[in-house]
C-alpha cells in the first residue's frame, strides 16, 4: 500500500513482540492467528493473507531509494509462491526484537536477508500445505503448490491460499532449516524486474515521505544550531520569534555535547513552517566561543603537508622491505592524492515527526538506523527505549546521511516541550552545515617498477583525521585494499590530527575516496611502465586466487576482479581510437562485497569536461533479485560519483562550513549526466548489495579518461576548473 | 490577509501572510503535499508546480504574486492529457530511487510536452536542468519523457 502510514497513522503491522522476544531474530514468528478490520489473517510478522488471496508482506530495511522495498519482499513472495500482482508491501516498524537489523547500510541487506527472508515464505507456504493435508487427510508428501494455491494432483484438489490460511495460523511452524528452497532454476519472481513500491503515491503526490507527515493538531518546528559544532547559545531574545504571526513557542534547548545527539539551539514552533522559519530569522542568536572555532579546510591542509613530510604516526600494516625494493627498483613513481569533505545532501532535507505523551513516544521518521536512534531518544528523554515507538517513512535518499539520527532526538526532544505532535524540518542549509562529513584526506604514495613494469613496492602515507589509534568516524582506511598481499612490498602508514566536527558514513565509506587514490595511481604506474591501462591492471591482478583469508570481509578474489575488468573493456571497446581531446578511463574496485569495473569517455574542450558515456560490469555474485533496482543503482552510484569528482567540496572556516545550498555544493544535472551502461558479470558467490560498490572505481575512470583525454593529471577532487 | 486561489481546479483560501511561499501554503495550508521542500532558493526543482500552465519554482513564488493565475500540483496534474501521459511514462519506466524529486520533474516534463510534443535531447536538457535528482535517474527521465511522447517504447 502506497504511504499507508501517512494516510492512516494507526495501521501498522499487528505484531506480538513480547512472545518473539526470546527466539532467533529473524524467524521468530508469532503464530497467534490475528484478524483485522479487512479480514486478513497474519501468518506470522511478515506475512497477512486475505480470504481473497491478496498477500500483504513486510519489509523490514528501511526504504531510501535503493529499492530494498521490493527486492526484500520479493524473496519472501518468490518460496511462498504466490503472484507478485497479488502482494502488496508494507513497511514494517521499528522492532530490532521481531525484525533484526532493520539498518539501510553497508549495501548488506541482500547478503544478510538472501536466505533468511526466502525461509521465511517457505515456512508460510509450509504451513498452508500443512492445513490443506489435514483438511483433505492427505499427507502432506503429495501435495504441492501453484502461485496462490494448494494443490493434490491426485484428486485434482485445489485449495487457495486465502481459504487455508485461517488453518494455517493455528498450526505450528517448522524448524527454518528444515526447509527446502526453490532451485533457482524455478524461480519465477526473483530475477525478474519489479517496480518501485510506492510508484502510484510518488507520481501523483499522495504522502510518501516523512515530511509529508500530517497529524491531527500538529505543529512545525525549525530549530537554530550554532555554526560552529556544539556551540552553546550565549543569549537570545525571544520576543522576535514570539511575534510573528503564527508562531506559538519559542525556546532555548540545553542540548549536550554528543554530537549524534541533541546539541544546543533554539527552537521555533508555529502553526504552518513558515511560520516557524519566519520566527527563527526574527532572532537574534549570539552563540557561545567554541573551540573548534579556529578549525579550517586550509589549516588542516597545511597540517597535512607538513605531517606528510614528518615520518608517520604508525604503520598500519607492512609487507616485505619496501624501502629496499625502491632502491633496486628500475623506476619510482610518486605522487599525492587528496579529496575534500562531502556532504550527503539527500534531496529530503532531514525532519522527523514526534509525540510525546503520557510517558510515551511515538516517531514518524525518515531513518536508516532506527534502533540507534531510538537509544538516543531513551537517554534524551530519560525513558525506557520500549516506550518509543518509531514508524519507519520512506526516506527521500539516505546516503548514510540518516544513519545518524540527530534530527529524530532533536524532534523528540522539542516534542517533549510542546502539548502536541510536532513535524521539525530542517533548512537546506541545516543539512549542508550541520551534516556528518565524508571526511577529507591525504595519501602520499610512492610505488616501485621492477625492468618488466611489474610493481615490486606500494606504499601509502595516509594522513586522516582522529587521536591516537583511533580514527574520527569514517576516516579510518583499511590496510588491506588491493594491490595490498598482490605486491611483495606493501607497507601502508598513518598520521592523524584532530577534528571538531562530526564525520559520518557517504556511500560506500571509505571507499569511495581510496577508489580514487588507488586506481589513480595505478593509472600513472601504467603509464610509467608504458603499459596499456587494462593490460597493467589484468598483469597486477595477476592468476584468478583469493587474496586473504576465506570468508573475511576483506578478502578479495583477483579472478571476479579480473571477470569485470574484462567486461567493462568489451562494452567500452576498449583501446579503440577516439577523437583527439576525447579519452577513456579504467579503474576497478572492490567494496561491499562487490567488484565493479567502470570505463569512462571524456571529451575536452576549451577546459570544459564533458561526460559522454560511462560503461559499469558488476560482479554481485549468483544472483541479481531485482535488475531493474540493480541496474537503477548502478546507474545511480555512477552518477552520484561522476557528479561528486566533478564538482563537490565542502570547505571550512572558522569551523563552520562556508557552503549553504545547491548553489554552492552543486549537484549532478541531466545536461551532465551521461548515459551508463550497466551489465551484471554472474558468479558462483552468494548474492551481494549493489547501493554502493559501482560508486568507488567511478572518480579515478573519470579522472583517468581526463588524463587520456589532455595528459593532465587530477590527483585532488573536485576536478572542477583544473583543466581549464 | 486571506488570498483565493484557483488549486487543481477548484477555489481555495488561505489565511496567511503575503510573503509565504506558495509552496508552504499548499503544503502546509492546503494539505496538498505533492510539492517537495528541497532548497529554498529555486535551486533544485522539487517544489515545482504550473501556474497558468508554466513551471514555476514554488518556493520562492510568494502567495500574493499568485493572483488570479490557475495553480497546477502534482496532485491535479493527471487531469491534463499530457499530465497523464507523462505520470503513465513514469510508472512504465518505473523511474524513481527514492521519488522525492519526482513530482517536480513531472511537473517539469509535463509543461515541456505541453509546449513541445516532440522534444529534442537539448530541449529536454533545457527544460529539465533546474531539476535535480540526487539519485541521479536522469537516464530513465530521459527515457519516460521520450515514451510519454511517443518517440519510444516503454
Amino acid at each position: 500500500m502506497d504511504g499507508e502510514i501517512l494516510r492512516d497513522p494507526t495501521r501498522r503491522f499487528i505484531l506480538q513482540s513480547g512472545a518473539a522476544a526470546g527466539g532467533g531474530l529473524l524467524l521468530s514468528f508469532t503464530m497467534t492467528a490475528e484478524g483485522n478490520a479487512a479480514g486478513d489473517t497474519q501468518v506470522n510478522a511478515y506475512v497477512r493473507i486475505a480470504p481473497d488471496g491478496k498477500v500483504t508482506i513486510a519489509s523490514k530495511v528501511p526504504e531510501v531509494g535503493q529499492g530494498i522495498k521490493t527486492s526484500l519482499p520479493m524473496l519472501i513472495a518468490e518460496e511462498l509462491d504466490v503472484v507478485w500482482s497479488a502482494v502488496t508491501v508494507e513497511q514494517a516498524i521499528a522492532d530490532s526484537k521481531i525484525y533484526g537489523r532493520q539498518v539501510a547500510g553497508g549495501s548488506m541487506a541482500t547478503t544478510l536477508e538472501y536466505d533468511g527472508l526466502r525461509r521465511v515464505g517457505a515456512s508460510v507456504r509450509a504451513l498452508l500445505i500443512q492445513a490443506a493435508a489435514a483438511r483433505w487427510s492427505v499427507p502432506v508428501e503429495s501435495l504441492t503448490t501453484e502461485p496462490g494455491v494448494v494443490v493434490h494432483a491426485a484428486s485434482k484438489r485445489r485449495a487457495s491460499y486465502g481459504e487455508l490460511v485461517s488453518d494455517a495460523a493455528k498450526l505450528t511452524p517448522p524448524d527454518p532449516k528444515s526447509l527446502t528452497l526453490k532451485d533457482p532454476k524455478a524461480f519465477r519472481i526473483i530475477g525478474k524486474s519489479h517496480k518501485s513500491q510506492n510508484l502510484e503515491a510518488i507520481t501523483t503526490g499522495q504522502p510518501t515521505f516523512g515530511i509529508d507527515m500530517r497529524l491531527p493538531g500538529m505543529l512545525y518546528a525549525t530549530f537554530a544550531k550554532g555554526p560552529t559544532y556544539g556551540a552553546k547559545v550565549a543569549s537570545v531574545d525571544l520576543a522576535p520569534a514570539k511575534a510573528v504571526k503564527g508562531v506559538k513557542d519559542a525556546f532555548v534547548v540545553e542540548g549536550g555535547t554528543n554530537l549524534q545527539s541533541i546539541v544546543p539551539g533554539v527552537a521555533v514552533i508555529a502553526d504552518s513552517w513558515w511560520a516557524a522559519r519566519k520566527g527563527r530569522e526574527a532572532l537574534d542568536i549570539k552563540w557561545a566561543e567554541h573551540p573548534t572555532a579556529a578549525q579550517s579546510s586550509a589549516s588542516f591542509a597545511a597540517k597535512a603537508a607538513e605531517l606528510a613530510k614528518a615520518p608517520p604516526h604508525r604503520t598500519a600494516y607492512n609487507d616485505g622491505d619496501v624501502e629496499t625494493a625502491l632502491k633496486g627498483a628500475a623506476k619510482t613513481v610518486s605522487a599525492a592524492y587528496s579529496y575534500p569533505f562531502l556532504a550527503h545532501a539527500p534531496m529530503e532535507p532531514q525532519n522527523c515527526t514526534a509525540k510525546v505523551e503520557n510517558g510515551k513516544v511515538e516517531i514518524w521518521a525518515p531513518t536508516q538506523n532506527p534502533e540507534a536512534g531510538r537509544a538516543l531518544v531513551a537517554k534524551a528523554l530519560n525513558v525506557d527505549p520500549s516506550a518509543i515507538t518509531i514508524h519507519l517513512i520512506r526516506c527521500g535518499g539516505g546516503f548514510g546521511r540518516r544513519l545518524m539520527n540527530d534530527y529524530m532526538v532533536e524532534a523528540a526532544v522539542i516534542a517533549s516541550k510542546v502539548a502536541a505532535p510536532v513535524k521539525l524540518v530542517w533548512t537546506r542549509e541545516d543539512d549542508i552545515q550541520h551534516d556528518f562529513y565524508r571526511p577529507a584526506g591525504w595519501h602520499n604514495l610512492t610505488a616501485g617498477l621492477d625492468a618488466n613494469g611489474a610493481v615490486v613496492a606500494w606504499k601509502d602515507h595516509f594522513v586522516t583525521f582522529g587521536e591516537g589509534e583511533t580514527f574520527n568516524t569514517s576516516a579510518g582506511m583499511n590496510s588491506t585494499q588491493f594491490p595490498c598481499r598482490a605486491v611483495a612490498n606493501y607497507r601502508h602508514d598513518i598520521s592523524v590530527m584532530q577534528l571538531g566536527f562530526p564525520t559520518g558514513y557517504l556511500r560506500a565509506p571509505g571507499n569511495n575516496a581510496f577508489g580514487f587514490v588507488i586506481q589513480g595511481f595505478t593509472d600513472e604506474l601504467a603509464h610509467a611502465a608504458g603499459k596499456d591501462p587494462v593490460a597493467f591492471r589484468r598483469e597486477m591482478l595477476g592468476a584468478p586466487r583469493l587474496l586473504g583469508e576465506p570468508g573475511k570481509g576483506d578478502s578479495f578474489d583477483t579472478g571476479r576482479m579480473r571477470g569485470v575488468l574484462d567486461l567493462a573493456a568489451e562494452m567500452s571497446g576498449w583501446g579503440r581510437k577516439v577523437p583527439k581531446g576525447t579519452g577513456l578511463g579504467v579503474a576497478c574496485h572492490f567494496s561491499h562485497l562487490g567488484y565493479v569495473a567502470v570505463v569512462i569517455q571524456a571529451t575536452v574542450k576549451d577546459g570544459a569536461i564533458k561526460v559522454d558515456k560511462a560503461w559499469a560490469a558488476v560482479d554481485c555474485g549468483r544472483q541479481v533479485v531485482n535488475p531493474s533496482g540493480a541496474e537503477q543503482q548502478v546507474q545511480g552510484s555512477v552518477l552520484d560519483a561522476i557528479g561528486s569528482a566533478l564538482y563537490q567540496g565542502v570547505t571550512f572556516e572558522n569551523g563552520a562550513a562556508v557552503n549553504s545550498n545547491f548553489g554552492d555544493f552543486p549537484l549532478l544535472r541531466i545536461a551532465d549526466a551521461p548515459p551508463v551502461e550497466v551489465r551484471f558479470k554472474l558468479s558462483d558467490n552468494n548474492p551481494t548489495g549493489l547501493g554502493e560498490p559501482a560508486y568507488p572505481p567511478t572518480p579515478a575512470a573519470l579522472v583517468n579518461a581526463l588524463f587520456a583525454a589532455t595528459g593532465k593529471r587530477i590527483r585532488s577532487l573536485p576536478i572542477a576548473d583544473q583543466l581549464a | 490577509m486571506a488570498f483565493t486561489l484557483t488549486v487543481n481546479g477548484e477555489t481555495r483560501t488561505a489565511d496567511v501572510d503575503g510573503d509565504t511561499p506558495l509552496l508552504w501554503v499548499l503544503r502546509d495550508t492546503l494539505g496538498l503535499v505533492g510539492a517537495k521542500f528541497g532548497c529554498g532558493a529555486a535551486l533544485c526543482g522539487a517544489c515545482t508546480v504550473h501556474l497558468d500552465g508554466e513551471a514555476t519554482r514554488s518556493c520562492v513564488t510568494p502567495i500574493s504574486e499568485v493572483g488570479g493565475k490557475k495553480v497546477t500540483t502534482i496532485e491535479g496534474i493527471g487531469k491534463t492529457p499530457v499530465g497523464a501521459k507523462v505520470q503513465e511514462a513514469w510508472k512504465a519506466i518505473d523511474v524513481p530511487q527514492c521519488g522525492y524529486c519526482q513530482a517536480g520533474q513531472i511537473m517539469s516534463a509535463s509543461a515541456l510536452l505541453a509546449a513541445k510534443p516532440k522534444p529534442t535531447d537539448a530541449d529536454i536538457d533545457d527544460a529539465m536542468n533546474g531539476n535535480l535528482c540526487r539519485c541521479a535517474t536522469y537516464t530513465r527521465i530521459r527515457k519516460a519523457i521520450k515514451v510519454a511522447a511517443g518517440q519510444e517504447k516503454a
